[in-house]
C-alpha cells in the first residue's frame, strides 16, 4: 500500500517535469538501444562469417608438406607428399569418412572465344562431398576417371557465368591450357567470402592434374575427414604416427608435414568475432553509464528543489528509508521506462541494419534482458546517492527551505 | 500527557555553542491549550522542534504519553509523529500538485494504516472541505489550504497538536475560522500547543507559557468563561 503510494507519487513527480523527465530518460533509452543493436549486429555478422566458413567443413583436417613452424612459408620440402599417402590414411586409418588428395594451381580457361584465367584444382572422388560442395548440374568425377586419368571437369559456379552465361555447359568441351576436357558437370554455389571465391576454380582428376596438366609426382595437400568432430584430436595423432611412419622419420627428427585442423580455425575465430561483439557492446555500455550519471544529476537538482517537500513528508512521519525508497522508486522509473523504449528502439534498429545489411540479425532474449537489467542497475546505482541524501535531511531544516 | 523536565538544547555555532533552550520544565494535561509566547530568538521555536519530536535535546527529559522521547531513535521519532503529533504551519506545507484528499491522507500512508482514503474524507469532512477533496492546493484560498493542513494533522487522531503560527499568514476572518476549528477540536479533547506572538490569538488558549532569551518567564492559566467566546 505503502509503495503504491510512493510509485503513484514518483509518476506524479516526473509527469510534473515531463520535458526534464523525457531527456533523463532520453539518455537511457540510447544507451540500451546502442547495447542491443550492437551486440546484435556484431552477433550477426560473427554467425553470418563462421556460416560461411563452417560449409568448408569443420570436421576436416589437412596435411600439408612442410615443417610445421615454417607453414607459411614456401620451403625446399614442397613435394614430400605423395598420392599413396593418402590412400594410406583412407585405408588404414579408423574413424576417418572421406580422404582427399589435392593439387592446385591457376590455369587458362577457354571456351569458343571466351577467355578466363581460374584455379585449377586436382582432387580425388570425396572432395565434392568433403568440401560441402553440392552439384548442380551433371555429375562429379568417379573412380573410374581417376583411374584412367581421363580430362573431364567439373565447373565452379562463378566458372560457369564467366564462360558459360549461367547457361548449362554440361556435354560441353574447354580447353584448360590449351588442352580439351570434356565438362561432367557444375557446382552449386556456396557464396564468396572476402579473400577467397570458393566457386571460382574448376575440379578434374587429380592423376589427370598430376600427369596430363602439371606434370609432377606429389601432391600438395590432403583433406581427411572425421567420422565425428570429438574424434579429431585422436584422427590427428594417428595421421602423425603414419604419416612419419611412411616419411621413415626417426625419433627426434622434426616432421617433414602438418597437419591443419579448420574446426581449431573456426573457434579462433569466433572467438576473435565475439571479443569484437563484447567491445561493440562495452562502447554503448558507456553511452548507458553517462544515461545514468544524467539521472543521478538530475535527481539530485530534484532532491534540493524538493527539500521543503521531503521535510513536510518526515514531520509527518516518514523515516528515512521510506524518503530513500521514493526517490529510488523515482530513478528506477526513469531508468525502468528507457530501458523499455530503448529495447524497442535497439530491435527497430537492428532490424533495420539486418534488412539494409541482408543480414539475419537475432536479436537475443539474453541481449534484451542484459540491456534491461543493466539500466535497472544504473537506475539504482546512480539514484542511490541523490536518494540517500534526501533521506539524510534534517527535517527542521527542510522545512524551514525556501 | 507532556512532562518536560530540565530540558536543554544546545547548536555549536562555528565555534561557539549556543543555548537555545534552558532547563524548560513543565507539565500539559491532555485536553489542554496551550499557548506560547515570546519574540524571536526567544527559543519557543527550538520549544516546539523537541516538542514535535522533530529534534532530540542536548539534555533533559521529555515524556509524552510515558514515553520517553529524548531515548528514541530517528525512525522511532518518525513514528511518534507519525501516530501521536499532528503539525500544523504558518505556510501551511502542502504538498503542491497534490489533491487536498491524498495530503491529508500523506500520515496514514506513512502509518501504513488500512482504508486511508475514507478516514482521510471524514478528517476533510470535519474541517468542512469534503467538498474540496479533490482540488490542490493552488485551486484553494489560505484559510481552506490551513483547514486542509489540519486535517492532516487530525487525520491520525494525535494526542498532541502542534501549531507555529496558524493564523500567520491569513486575514482575520480565515484567522477567526481558523481558531474557531482548534477550538472546537479542544473541546474534544484534542491537546493542544499554539506558538505566536499575537495576544489576541494567545486569548484563546487555557494557559499561556512567554519565553524570553531561552528561558520560560511565565506560565499562567488563563481563567476561562465558556460563555464569553
Amino acid at each position: 500500500m505503502l509503495i503504491w503510494g510512493l510509485f503513484k507519487m514518483a509518476l506524479r513527480a516526473l509527469w510534473a517535469n515531463k520535458m526534464r523527465t523525457f531527456l533523463t530518460t532520453l539518455g537511457i533509452i540510447i544507451g540500451v538501444a546502442s547495447v542491443i543493436s550492437m551486440i546484435s549486429i556484431g552477433e550477426a555478422s560473427r554467425e553470418k562469417t563462421l556460416d560461411t566458413i563452417s560449409k568448408f567443413g569443420t570436421n576436416i583436417i589437412t596435411v600439408r608438406p612442410g615443417e610445421k613452424k615454417t607453414r607459411h612459408v614456401a620451403t625446399d620440402k614442397v613435394d614430400t607428399l605423395v598420392l599413396e599417402d593418402a590412400e594410406a590414411i583412407a585405408t588404414q586409418i579408423s574413424g576417418v569418412t572421406g580422404v582427399a588428395a589435392q593439387v592446385q594451381r591457376g590455369a587458362q580457361l577457354k571456351f569458343r572465344n571466351k577467355n578466363v584465367s581460374s584455379t585449377v584444382r586436382g582432387t580425388g572422388k570425396d572432395y565434392d562431398w568433403l568440401a560441402n560442395y553440392q552439384i548442380n548440374h551433371g555429375r562429379y568425377f568417379g573412380e573410374s576417371e581417376i583411374r584412367s586419368s581421363r580430362k573431364v571437369a567439373v565447373l565452379g559456379a562463378t566458372v560457369v557465368k564467366n564462360l558459360f552465361e549461367e547457361k548449362n555447359p554440361v556435354g560441353e568441351t574447354i580447353k584448360i591450357d590449351g588442352n580439351n576436357y570434356l565438362v561432367l558437370g557444375t557446382m552449386v554455389a556456396k557464396g564468396s567470402l572476402r579473400w577467397f571465391d570458393p566457386d571460382d576454380q574448376i575440379f578434374i582428376p587429380i592423376t589427370t592434374a598430376q600427369k596430363r596438366l602439371f606434370g609432377i609426382d606429389h601432391i600438395q595437400s590432403i583433406d581427411v575427414q572425421a567420422e565425428k568432430i570429438d574424434d579429431i584430436k585422436r584422427v590427428i595423432a594417428d595421421v602423425e604416427v603414419l604419416m612419419r611412419k611412411r616419411h621413415r622419420i626417426r625419433e627426434g627428427k622434426e616432421d617433414d608435414f602438418y597437419v591443419q585442423n579448420s574446426a581449431e580455425w573456426l573457434t579462433g575465430w569466433g572467438d576473435a568475432a565475439k571479443s569484437f561483439t563484447y567491445l561493440l557492446g562495452g562502447i554503448s555500455a558507456i553511452s548507458l553509464m553517462v544515461g545514468g550519471i544524467g539521472i543521478m544529476n538530475i535527481m539530485l537538482v530534484s532532491v534540493t528543489e524538493r527539500t521543503r517537500e521531503i521535510g513536510i513528508r518526515m514531520a509527518v512521519g516518514a523515516k528515512r528509508n521510506e524518503i530513500r525508497q521514493q526517490f529510488l522508486i523515482e530513478s528506477i522509473l526513469i531508468s525502468f521506462l528507457g530501458g523499455t523504449v530503448g529495447v524497442v528502439f535497439g530491435i527497430a534498429i537492428s532490424k533495420m541494419v539486418s534488412s539494409m545489411g541482408g543480414w539475419d540479425t537475432a536479436v537475443s532474449l539474453n541481449t534484451i534482458l542484459l540491456a534491461f537489467g543493466f539500466s535497472v542497475v544504473i537506475g539504482v546505482f546512480f539514484g542511490f546517492y541523490p536518494a540517500n541524501k534526501a533521506s539524510k535531511m534534517n527535517p527542521i531544516e527542510a522545512l524551514r527551505y525556501e | 500527557m507532556i512532562t518536560v523536565n530540565n530540558l536543554c538544547k544546545s547548536y555549536r555555532m562555528g565555534p561557539n555553542e549556543v543555548l537555545a533552550l534552558k532547563n524548560a520544565s513543565f507539565t500539559i494535561e491532555n485536553g489542554d491549550y496551550v499557548a506560547i509566547m515570546g519574540p524571536s530568538g526567544s527559543g519557543k521555536s527550538t520549544l516546539m522542534n523537541l516538542l514535535g519530536c522533530l529534534d532530540l535535546p542536548s539534555s533533559g527529559i521529555y515524556q509524552l504519553d510515558n514515553q520517553e522521547i529524548q531515548n528514541l531513535d530517528l525512525n522511532e521519532l518518525a513514528q511518534v509523529r507519525n501516530k501521536s503529533i499532528g503539525f500544523v504551519f504558518q505556510n501551511f506545507n502542502l504538498l503542491p500538485r497534490t489533491t487536498a484528499l491524498e495530503n491529508t491522507e500523506l500520515p496514514l500512508l506513512y502509518g501504513r494504516i488500512p482504508d486511508s482514503r475514507n478516514i482521510a474524507l471524514s478528517a476533510l469532512d470535519k474541517v468542512g472541505l469534503a467538498d474540496r477533496a479533490t482540488h490542490k492546493p493552488n485551486e484553494l484560498s489560505g484559510g481552506e489550504r490551513q483547514r486542509v493542513a489540519i486535517a492532516r494533522a487530525i487525520v491520525n487522531s494525535p494526542s498532541l497538536i502542534l501549531a507555529d503560527e496558524p493564523t500567520g499568514n491569513l486575514d482575520s476572518k480565515n484567522g477567526a475560522e481558523i481558531m474557531g476549528l482548534f477550538r472546537s477540536l479542544n473541546n474534544e479533547g484534542v491537546t493542544i500547543i499554539l506558538v505566536t506572538h499575537e495576544t489576541e490569538v494567545a486569548q484563546e488558549a487555557k494557559r499561556i507559557i512567554r519565553m524570553k532569551d531561552g528561558e520560560i518567564v511565565s506560565d499562567q492559566a488563563l481563567a476561562k468563561d465558556p460563555a464569553s467566546c
